[in-house]
């Protein structure tokens, strides 16, 4: 009870049990212990501990400053069920008793004490936010064998090499500032909440400010802010040292959840920590802040990590059945092969100037070793800003063969994804024209990294230019092994950040040799890649190529001309379109166009490609096979088929991709599966009644896996019971008689009805079979289980909202699931990139408002 | 099985006495007025409870559906039919040993102002002033829910708006509004409803009747029936106008306008004590203004219930029967 208002020595009155229950904790997790000191003196905690029966480890969580136990009822939640969750309140914070200054000493030891008083056995997992990070660190590290694993948010051991404590914290830090905005005010305590990425739902914010509302509560809370060791005079800075230097010394699982928009600790924080301790799996929440545990399901994460890492149930992680061959050539082998080779090798299409295979291959060598000079080492992240060119070509080929993992992103996520991506990659080098290397100094996309410009001058910043790299005459370093990093790709996501897909040599050489074989491509082959990135495969493949004259970041503006004139300059075989830009080209040809009369294969893939696009190309192009690859950036290709492909395969639920390429296995997985468990899929073609499932891909050339998002990359990575590992492609689709691949639509934008599933892409297919309908998305609105289907048409002449009967009458009459409305907008929502994928998603917010009699407006 | 239905002389009451007449059910009705079916008929009060006991005697099961619907009248009617008279079946059901009762709600129990978009049947609201048939059949759902027992099944069942050929309620009113040129629509008409073609609404009582032994899942439990297929009101409306064969395009008059309207008229006919039906209420103006549909599965399956009459079959049949009325020689 309340003895006294004093400075310490009294316990704060615990909330009621109604007010535990409106904040979202079960009151029965709630306890007060007296715990006996180290120090002799006896203090009352409060904690929330959850015990289940025969608990499998306890999770000891820490908070930061300044929140309470409270912060991590999601673990018990989620996790109280299987695991004993233990939440400490600090002794002064919380609902703890208000004690003495707690120095970062006193504080390890402290959680020490009150895990012995709470007779905590058995293997133990620590979790810690915030000041919570280096404290749970301090008694982790002198735990022993105990300690089976450790989470840690956004936190930090030290300041990172490079930059200055974070401003808010020096501020509030400043002398008087400290008493003024953690113990007098309770600046501190909703600024922390403000400094969440999401908002904090209001309950939540009482539940938080609780055991903070007068003065008298907040001692620690601007003690704990002058505990924080600017100087190493510090009385705790020896301490703190202490626990960042034994950090490498860890050796338990470690997991690194981190909000990226936390303006206090930071990615450089997180980067810190990745370095002392190397072997930490890390999933990077891109639009998360502060408080991550709160904004998002970091308990989500951590069940699925511990199920995986520390507590094991899953399928065994070694992939026994791997076919040993033998690895195949590095990707610049075929660049090697032709290195006294005088014929073209590039030609910009912008400025018509022409580079020789031999000329290429010396700037690759020249720029490679002038790299290794600067420092560049094996593994280094390299954020290639080169526009489509020579230099782009030269750049990420000299990166490969240095050992540096290029970061690339594609140019149709803007400017901010652009930054987004850099950010998220952790680069050490970028490379970029000035423009390019300004604008990451400015918007700080790599506060840390080295610049290297590309063109005749340096910039301001920038260590020094690529020709001088080039010329730097020092030897070429040895070059990587199959099995180390290559690449890391960012291509534009239909909805949310962009992910990072990571590549190594093998996989990156494994998909070079598919594309040779499905192709046939020979050193006699040249290429047009009128989607830029596609170019880089020409040195790969040791063909000729060349980036037609247009704006790329809108390859749908590529015209019949443009085309015909790329085609001309390398005398090309082989085009590489988005379906966007066949479009265009289609739209701007009138007539023959005779530079395209003899190419051989013209590839469109990125997005499903219209029946009609692919028509009107074989006209334009009367000796060219035409072929859509299917695949995704993790896997391309898993699937390919022709025209006449097309044309044999007619009608069906979804669109036919073909049958998948040699060296693909092809397993579709029930819709929605556990990913915890292991998947039971039908891997064969599927006799009789033909079942839509989630489509799963096996390659050599499957992506290794997502850059910092563990969860992302272990619900992609099913397992088979026998242990072999699949790429979820997101898709659903199934497997006809002839075992080729029909995809019916992204596995998000199922319609969960009450009668069963229902997939997009059938439905939008039939509906656009009707005369005067061009485009039509298919959506869900009401709960998943009791979905309704809606069709949304485009139509040019209407307003958005409801069709009129005749409309919704002709819909319906060719849908074979009942349709609870049709509705027209003038233009459905579709990618920038390829302008043919369809943000089902948005749509479905939208019906959903209009159906429900709210006001719909059309966002996009 | 021998059955008391109350409240014959609605259309889905008497298609349900029909409905369990035609599989063999010993029926019993209970009404104020002569029904036009071929059962033995207690005529009286529901209020009435020696009389409610008196017909209770020897029967296996019971059906209310006697209550007072509308929107005007006092509240001393509403709840001493609605509420009393429920107690009265209940105490009946107890007096006689009668196992099962099926007790035909109303969603509108529910009813708070807000879209309802695929779910469940939410706990009954009371405290509402001036909505008197929401708020007595609330009580008494609460009343009848709270009576269920190891000894005594009671079920409630919400069919959402019934309609069909016969129907003076909804189709009957759309169709006079349409043919004096008086039709609304509350916004765009895009709002999705579920309603109940009336053999659906009928089968599923009967449904509840079957499932309603002590001890099975649906005891104590309330359910919202509809055909599971719900529709932009819009097309609901001009497809029951085309059954009718009035040939309308329904004016739109803006949500905030029909809310405001609906809650204006509604405090005029208080004060003047209207006898009449008035045109718009703020309940009825949100009920058309948002969507209102139901999840499925509750009522599939803990009553084995599935509706059996599609919305487009139900329209087909409403035009045969408007062009049989037509037919038929004038009043």
């Amino acid at each position: 009870m309340v003895s006294g208002q004093g400075r310490s020595g009294w316990v704060p009155q615990r909330p009621s049990a109604a007010q535990f229950q409106r904040w979202g904790v079960d009151p029965g997790w709630s306890q007060l212990v007296t715990v006996p000191g180290s120090d002799g003196v006896a203090r009352t905690w409060h904690v929330l501990d959850r015990t289940p029966p025969a608990p499998v480890a306890t999770i000891v969580c820490v908070h930061g400053n300044p929140t309470w136990s409270y912060h991590w009822r999601s673990f018990h939640e989620r996790l109280g069920d299987r695991y004993r969750v233990i939440a400490v309140d600090q002794l002064g914070m919380g609902f703890s008793e208000r004690t003495e200054r707690r120095r970062f000493a006193d504080r390890v030891t402290d959680l020490g004490d009150v895990l012995r008083a709470l007779q905590v056995e058995g293997p133990v997992i620590t979790a810690a936010y915030d000041w919570g990070g280096p404290i749970s660190l301090g008694w982790a590290l002198a735990a022993g064998d105990q300690l089976a694993g450790v989470v840690l948010c956004n936190t930090g051991v030290a300041v990172p090499a490079g930059r200055r404590a974070p401003a808010l914290i020096r501020l509030a830090a400043a002398g008087p500032m400290t008493d003024l905005v953690g113990h007098r005010t309770r600046i501190f305590v909703d600024g922390t909440l403000m400094l969440s990425g999401q908002r904090v739902a209001p309950v939540a914010r009482e539940g938080y400010r609780a055991p903070y509302r007068h003065a008298r509560d907040r001692h620690a809370i601007a003690e704990f802010v002058a505990d924080v060791p600017f100087t190493p005079k510090h009385p705790s800075a020896a301490a703190i040292e202490a626990v960042a230097e034994g950090l490498r010394s860890l050796r338990v699982p470690t997991l690194l959840a981190w909000g990226a928009r936390d303006p206090v600790f930071n990615d450089d924080f997180a980067l810190d920590l990745g370095e002392r301790v190397p072997h930490a799996d890390r999933h990077r929440y891109a639009g998360m802040g502060h408080l991550v545990v709160e904004e998002t399901d970091v308990a989500g994460l951590v069940d699925a990590w511990l199920a995986e890492r520390v507590i094991p149930h899953r399928a065994p992680a070694p992939d026994p059945v791997v076919p040993v061959v033998p690895a195949a050539p590095p990707v610049w082998a075929a660049l090697d092969a032709r290195r006294a080779d005088t014929a073209t090798a590039f030609v910009d299409g912008a400025t018509g100037t022409s580079t020789s295979f031999v000329d290429l291959h010396n700037r690759v060598l020249g720029i490679a070793g002038g790299l290794a000079q600067l420092g560049v080492q094996p593994g280094d992240r390299v954020g290639v800003l080169v526009p489509p060119s020579v230099d782009l070509l030269a750049t990420v080929y000299a990166c490969w063969r240095a050992g540096a993992v290029t970061v690339i992103a594609d140019r149709g996520l803007g400017l901010r994804g652009l930054g987004a991506a850099v950010r998220a990659a952790d680069v050490s080098w970028v490379i970029g024209p000035p423009k390019a290397i300004a604008a990451a100094r400015l918007l700080r996309w790599a506060p840390g990294a080295t610049a290297i410009a590309v063109g005749a001058r340096s910039v301001l910043g920038a260590a020094c230019t690529l020709d001088q790299l080039a010329a730097s005459g020092a030897p070429a370093p040895t070059p990587p092994g199959p099995d180390d990093p290559a690449a890391v790709l960012y291509t534009s996501g239909a909805t949310g950040p962009a992910k990072g897909v990571r590549y190594r040599h093998a996989q990156m050489s494994a998909q070079r040799d598919v594309l040779a074989q499905t192709y046939g491509i020979t050193s006699t082959d040249r290429l047009v890649a009128a989607f830029a990135p596609f170019a880089l495969y020409g040195p790969a493949l040791g063909i000729a190529s060349t980036i037609p004259d247009v704006d790329v970041a809108a390859p749908g503006t590529l015209t019949a001309a443009a085309l015909g004139a790329a085609v001309g300059s390398v005398e090309a075989t082989i085009v590489f379109a988005s379906p966007a830009a066949l479009a265009n080209v289609n739209r701007t040809a009138h007539g023959p166009q005779p530079q395209l009369a003899n190419l051989r294969l013209v590839l469109s893939a990125g997005a499903p490609v219209p029946i009609a696009t692919l028509r009107a190309t074989a006209a334009l192009c009367p000796s060219a096979e035409l072929h859509t690859p299917y695949g995704m950036t993790e896997c391309l290709p898993v699937a390919d088929i022709d025209l006449a492909g097309i044309d044999t395969a007619g009608d069906g639920d979804g669109v036919c991709v073909g049958a998948p390429v040699p060296g693909v296995a092809v397993m579709i997985a029930p819709l929605g599966f556990d990913a915890d468990r292991v998947v039971v899929g039908v891997a064969d073609a599927l006799v009789g009644p033909v079942l839509a499932g989630e489509v799963l891909v096996r390659a050599p050339w499957v992506s290794e896996g997502y850059n910092q998002l563990w969860r992302t990359e272990h619900d992609a990575r099913p397992r088979t019971a026998d242990g072999r590992v699949w790429h979820r492609t997101g898709d659903v689709g199934h497997l006809d008689t002839q075992g080729r691949l029909w995809i019916e639509g992204r596995s998000v934008h199922v319609i969960h009805a009450d009668a069963g599933a229902i997939t997009p892409v059938p439905v939008e297919v039939a509906v656009e079979g009707l005369e005067g309908i061009s485009k039509a998305a298919a959506v869900g609105v009401g709960p998943l289980g009791c979905q309704q289907l809606v069709v949304v048409v485009e139509h040019a002449q209407r307003n958005a909202g409801l069709a009129d009967d005749v409309l919704a009458e002709r819909v319906r009459s060719v849908v074979k699931h009942p349709v609870a409305a049709v509705a027209t907008v003038r233009a459905l929502p579709v990618d920038i990139r390829h302008n043919t994928k369809i943000d089902r998603t948005a749509v479905a917010v939208w019906a959903t408002a209009l159906l429900a009699g709210d006001r719909a407006r059309v966002t996009w | 099985m021998k059955v008391l239905v109350t409240g014959a002389t609605s259309l889905l009451a008497r298609r349900t006495a029909e409905a369990l007449l035609a599989r063999g059910d010993d029926v019993v009705c209970l009404q104020r007025h002569p029904a036009p079916l071929e059962t033995a008929q207690v005529l009286g009060d529901i209020r009435d409870a020696d009389l409610v006991a008196g017909a209770a005697q020897g029967c296996d099961a019971i059906i209310h559906a006697a209550a007072k619907v509308g929107v005007i009248g006092a509240w001393e009617d509403y709840r001493s039919i609605n509420v009393d008279g429920t107690a009265a079946v209940i105490a009946a059901a107890r007096r006689h040993g009668v196992s099962r009762v099926v007790h035909v709600s109303t969603p509108s129990v529910a009813h708070s102002g807000h879209a309802i978009v695929g779910a469940g049947a939410d706990e009954p609201v009371t405290g509402r002033v001036g909505a008197w048939y929401a708020e007595s059949k609330a009580i008494a759902e609460q009343q009848a829910i709270a009576a269920a027992g190891d000894e005594l099944a009671v079920v409630a069942i919400r069919p959402h708006l019934v309609w069909g050929p016969g129907d003076t309620q909804l189709v009957g009113r759309i169709v006079e509004r349409a043919r004096a040129g008086r039709l609304a629509l509350v916004g765009h008409g895009a709002a999705l409803i579920d309603t109940t073609y009336i053999d659906c609404a009928s089968s599923a009582l009967v449904a509840a009747l079957d499932a309603a032994v002590p001890g099975a899942r649906c005891v104590g439990r309330a359910y919202v029936v509809a055909n599971g297929e719900p529709r932009p009101i819009r097309e609901l409306i001009i497809g029951i106008c085309n059954a009718a064969g009035v040939d309308v395009t329904p004016r739109e008059v803006p949500r905030r306008v029909a809310l405001f309207a609906g809650g204006a008229i509604e405090r005029l006919w208080r004060l003047r004590r209207a006898t009449t039906e008035p045109p718009l209420t703020r309940f009825l103006a949100e009920q058309l203004g948002t969507a209102h549909w139901f999840d499925p599965r509750p009522a599939r399956d803990d009553l084995q219930w599935e509706p059996t009459v599609s919305v487009d079959e139900g329209l087909r049949r409403l035009a045969v029967w408007f062009r049989a009325q037509a037919e038929l020689p004038g009043p």
